[in-house]
Parts: structure tokens; sequence; C-alpha cells
């Protein structure tokens, strides 16, 4: 379904006042496969270029070499239509969910939002798009009371839920999820995941899951892949990779995990 | 999963407290809550002014000659002028002239300067070096001397002046719209609609402008008195409104030869775009510790 191949990503080096700065290599040679209706998990510390790696693929910016494909087709040769047309299939919810709703728009504003844009695809009119709304909501576990409120008016689980609402608005078939459950409070941790599992069984969901956390990905994830400072390290089924680890590194990340905490 | 019972009864509170918590802002500042009478006193005036005038007659540009120079009394509480005129009503209808001049040029130099920031801003590049190089050589400019050279150019006169001042305004707004777009193209919610495929012109308008709509309301309010001020200027030099239209400064620049022994015909207009100019100031800082928290000293 997403072909990685070989893809770099190589920040210029900034020209500040007091000199020039070393230029940042944040994803060299990246090569994954995702398949449709797999969770595929990615691992790494802080700054290993998690983020910058689905940057890439949404397109929201561009490698510096390397190939990424969706359902076969290379990103980098569509027109700027056929681009918003594969936006709708592919969405991602974000680490930070006090950052990543716009908090001049109401739920209702950001969840139809998606649809708006892609209205020509899904063909719905205002009535429909608000009665989708509602439905979203109700998928996440919110109510139609909070269709007309304001992002700040919840809490960062609500807030996490409202942008999964917003992910599953166009009807996409590949959802990046990075870390979206590192800024909630523990408690509330276990009740998105098992939110996500439950929508990926109901909407054949792919997912990218992207998590520090080796309890939750061995958790979810069929496969998996390890990426240390920009580098796939190991990748392969979870199960190989969690019980006979091939490179220093990920037996290095598995020894320092606690003990799998798998959220009931 | 206790995270979504939140009731609507909850979530109406919470938007009643952050209106609160913000009005309690506003409030704990006596300063600003002047400021807010003022303003609201100076804008009376603006729409009523002339009609409340005591003597319409002499907002009209008639002139008693009889009564000139009659020091402060009950009949004319603000004294009389050279042509025996009421001073009173010449400011109050005054303010109106001066304060929609200094409302015209501000709102004028922000649809430019916003423009011209947002577009260098949110396109980076080439367009942002252009655009940013020219509102700096804008800025280079003393506006009273540009808008001096305008009203040479074209000659004097009300919009003349008020587009003068505006051309001199509006590289403030270009840079601070310009700095905020900056700031706000890098958050995490314009990736999100980015990401959903949402247009250049939605991002920009449906997602970046209304984010930075606080900071240039403060910056329009504070801009006001300076604005009134520049207008008032021009009027004291002589290019901006002709009499017998009353507007502040040209009250200011004729009584000035009759100082000090006629004091009140210059004292008061002076007096009215002080408290003006005072006002507005007091209610945009007021305005920034209410929208723009982080902002405060
Ligand atoms: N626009 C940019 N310009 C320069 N360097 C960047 C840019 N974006 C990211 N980087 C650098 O790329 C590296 C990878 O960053 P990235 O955000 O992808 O890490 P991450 O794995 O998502 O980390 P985290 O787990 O903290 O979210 C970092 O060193 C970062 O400083
Ligand atoms: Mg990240």
């Amino acid at each position: 379904m997403l072909e990685i191949q070989g893809v770099t990503r190589v920040f210029p080096a900034r020209r500040g006042m007091f000199g020039q700065g070393a230029e940042v290599r944040a994803l060299t040679d990246v090569t994954l496969s995702i398949r449709e209706g797999e969770s595929f998990g990615l691992v790494g510390e802080s700054g290993s270029g998690k983020t910058t790696l689905t940057r890439q693929i949404l397109r929201l910016d561009t490698p510096t070499s390397g190939i990424i494909r969706f359902e076969g087709k290379d990103m980098a040769t569509l027109s700027p239509a056929a681009l918003r047309a594969l936006r709708a299939q592919i969405q991602i919810v974000f680490q930070d969910p006090y950052a990543s709703l716009n908090p001049r728009m109401s739920v209702h504003d950001i969840v139809t939002e998606p649809m708006l844009i892609h209205r020509d695809l899904l063909g719905l009119n205002r009535r429909q798009r608000t009665d989708r709304a509602t439905e979203l909501l109700d998928l996440v576990g919110l109510g139609p009371q909070h269709l007309y409120r304001y992002p700040h008016e919840f809490s960062g689980g609500q807030r996490q839920r409202i942008c999964i609402a917003r992910a599953l608005a166009p009807g996409p078939r590949l959802i990046l999820l990075d870390e979206p459950t590192s800024a909630l409070d523990v408690s509330v941790q276990a009740q998105v995941l098992n939110l996500l599992i439950d929508l990926q069984k109901r909407l054949n969901l792919t997912y990218f899951f992207i998590s520090h956390d080796l309890g939750v990905i061995r958790y979810i994830c069929d496969r998996v892949a390890l990426i240390y400072r920009g580098e796939i390290v190991e990748k392969g089924d979870t199960r190989s990779v969690f019980d006979a680890p091939q490179s220093d590194y990920a037996r290095e990340l598995l020894a320092a995990m606690p003990e799998v905490r798998v959220p009931d | 999963m206790t995270d979504i019972a939140t009731t609507p009864a909850v979530a109406r509170t919470a938007r009643s407290e952050a209106m609160r918590r913000a009005l309690f802002r506003f409030r704990q500042s006596k300063l600003s809550i002047v400021g807010a009478v003022m303003v609201f006193l100076v804008l009376f005036f603006t729409a009523f002014g002339g009609l409340l005038a005591p003597y319409p007659e002499h907002v009209a540009g008639g002139v008693d000659t009889a009564n000139r120079f009659l020091a402060p009394s009950v009949g004319h509480p603000f004294g009389t002028n050279e042509l025996g005129q009421d001073v009173l009503s010449l400011v109050m209808a005054g303010t109106t002239v001066s304060v929609a001049a200094g409302f015209a040029v501000v709102l004028i130099g922000t649809l430019i300067g916003t423009t011209v920031g947002a577009i260098a801003g949110f396109n980076g590049g080439w367009i942002d070096e252009v655009l940013m190089r020219l509102s700096d050589l804008m800025l280079t400019i003393p506006g009273l001397i540009l808008a001096m050279a305008v009203a040479a150019a074209l000659g004097p006169g009300f919009v003349n002046m008020i587009l003068a001042i505006s051309l001199s305004w509006w590289p403030g707004y270009a840079r601070l719209v310009r700095g905020e777009v900056i700031s706000a193209r890098e958050e995490v919610y314009v990736s999100a609609a980015r990401a959903i495929g949402a247009s250049p012109a939605r991002v920009l308008f449906r997602h970046i402008l209304p984010n930075i709509v606080s900071p240039v309301i403060v910056k329009m309010s504070l801009d006001m008195g300076f604005a009134i001020l520049t207008v008032a200027a021009l009027g004291f030099i002589g290019i901006g409104v002709r009499p017998p239209t009353p507007e502040w400064g040209t009250l200011l620049s004729i009584s000035r030869s009759y100082m000090p022994d006629f004091w009140w015909t210059a004292i008061f207009p002076g007096l009215a775009m002080f408290l003006a100019v005072f006002g507005f100031n007091l209610l945009g800082d007021g305005l920034r510790d209410v929208l723009d928290p982080r902002a405060r000293r």
C-alpha cells in the first residue's frame, strides 16, 4: 500500500549570525513498506526522525532523495489536484492534541472541513456533512452536544478524539499515528488506544503507528521497525523482533524496557 | 470513560469562566477601565458632538464678532474665540473629524499592512524580501514629511490627508502581521490543515489570519491615539482639514497666536486631544492584557 524507498532528508545548514551550523541528516536511506490492513509500528528515541518521516509521507515536506509510493503512484510526480485527492486517503493524528486543533474553529467546523475540501470526492452537502460529523463524534465517543464547542473546552483525551474524528472524516485508508497517546494522562492513554484498535477493526484501516512505548507497539502492531538517528536498524514481525532482536540497538532497547505493559 | 463525561452545563461554565477571567484581567487594572470610559466618551462625541453642540450655527461657520474672546462662563463654558464662536461647540464638533480621520488612517493602514504582511510572511522567499524592503523604505521616510509631500502633490484636503498618513502607517502593520503569520505557519494545526488537503488560501484565511487578529486589534487601539495626533499635527501646520470645518489641530493652530491672554481658545482643544489619545492608549494596554496575555510587561 505504502512504499518508502531509500528516503533521505537532509536539512541544510542554517546560516546564522554566528557562522554556519551543521546540516542535519534527519533521515538516511529509509526503506519500509506498509501492507494494507496491518498495523506497522515505528519505534525510536526522541529526535530519531519519526515525525520527519510522517511529514515526507504526507508531502508536507519534500525528501532530499528517495521515492514514496502510495498504491504504486509516486507522490512526487502527482499533479496538485491528484495530490489533494490522495490526501483524503492518508490521514494523520498528531502527538500533541493541544496544538493540533485550530483554537478559533468549532468542533463542527474542524470535523467537517475535510469533507468540505473533498466534497467532489465525497459528494456531501452541508446537511450531510453535519450529520456525518455527528456520526463521527459518536464513533470516537463524543456526543452531539459537543458539536458547537471550541477546542479549549475539552480535555486532552477529548481533543485527541476530535483529532481522530477529523482524521476519519475524509474516509482515509491509511492513518499515521504520531505518538497519539504520549501527551495524554496515563489513565486516558488506554482509552484512546482501545478506541484506535476498535476503529481499525470496524473501518478496515491501515495504521502506521509511531511510539516510544514498546509495550503499546507490541500490543497493537503486526510488524515493527526500529529507527535510530534517522536510519532503520531493524524491521520485521513484531514477535520476531521482540523475541530475537538482531541489532545491538534493538537488544539495548528491549533490555531497557522495564516490563511490557499491556493496556487492558 | 471519565474524560467524555462532560455535561453541557460544565462546558458552558467553562466558556463563561474564560470570559470572566478575561474581564477580570481587564478590570484588575483600573486604568484600562478609565481608558474604556474615555474612549466611550470620545466615540459618543464622534457620533453626536455636532448635534449636541450648544451653538450649531458656529459649527457651521457662523461668527458673532460682538462676543469675541469671552472668558469661560456659564453661557460659554470654554469661552469664545477670535470670531466669537463658542469653543465648546467647536471642540465637540471637532471630535468627529479628528477621530474619524484617525480611525480611517488606522483602518487603511491595517488593511494595507495586513495584506502586505500576510502575503510576505505566508509566501516567504523573494516575495517576502521585496515586500519587506519596500516597507522598510516607507518606514525610513518620516510620516509627517511624506504627508506634506502628498499634500503638496495632490493638494490639501481631508481625503488626501488620510491617504497621505495611511501611506506612512501601513509598514508597522506589515511587520507585525508578517511576524505573526510566520510563527502561526509553524503551528501544528496548520500542518493538520495542509495534511487534509486545504488550499493555501484556505490555510491563510481560515487557519492563520483568525489566530493573529488579537495583536492587530491591540496595535490598532494603541495607534488610534497617535493617528489622531498626526491628523491634528497636519491640521496644525495647515495642510489638513480647512476651516470652517472644526478640527482639533486646526483649532489649536489658529488659537496659538492668541496665547497666553486668551488661553481658553487653545487649552480646550488641546485637552480634548490629550484625553482622546490617553484613552485609546489605556484601552490598548488593557486589551493587550486580555487578548494577548503573553505580551504583558
Ligand atoms: N525543519 C527542520 N529543520 C532543521 N532540522 C529539523 C527540522 N525538522 C526536524 N529537524 C531535525 O530532525 C531530527 C528529527 O526530528 P523529528 O521531529 O523527526 O524527531 P522525532 O523522532 O519525531 O522526535 P520526537 O520523538 O521527539 O517527536 C531532529 O534532530 C530535528 O532537530
Ligand atoms: Mg515527533
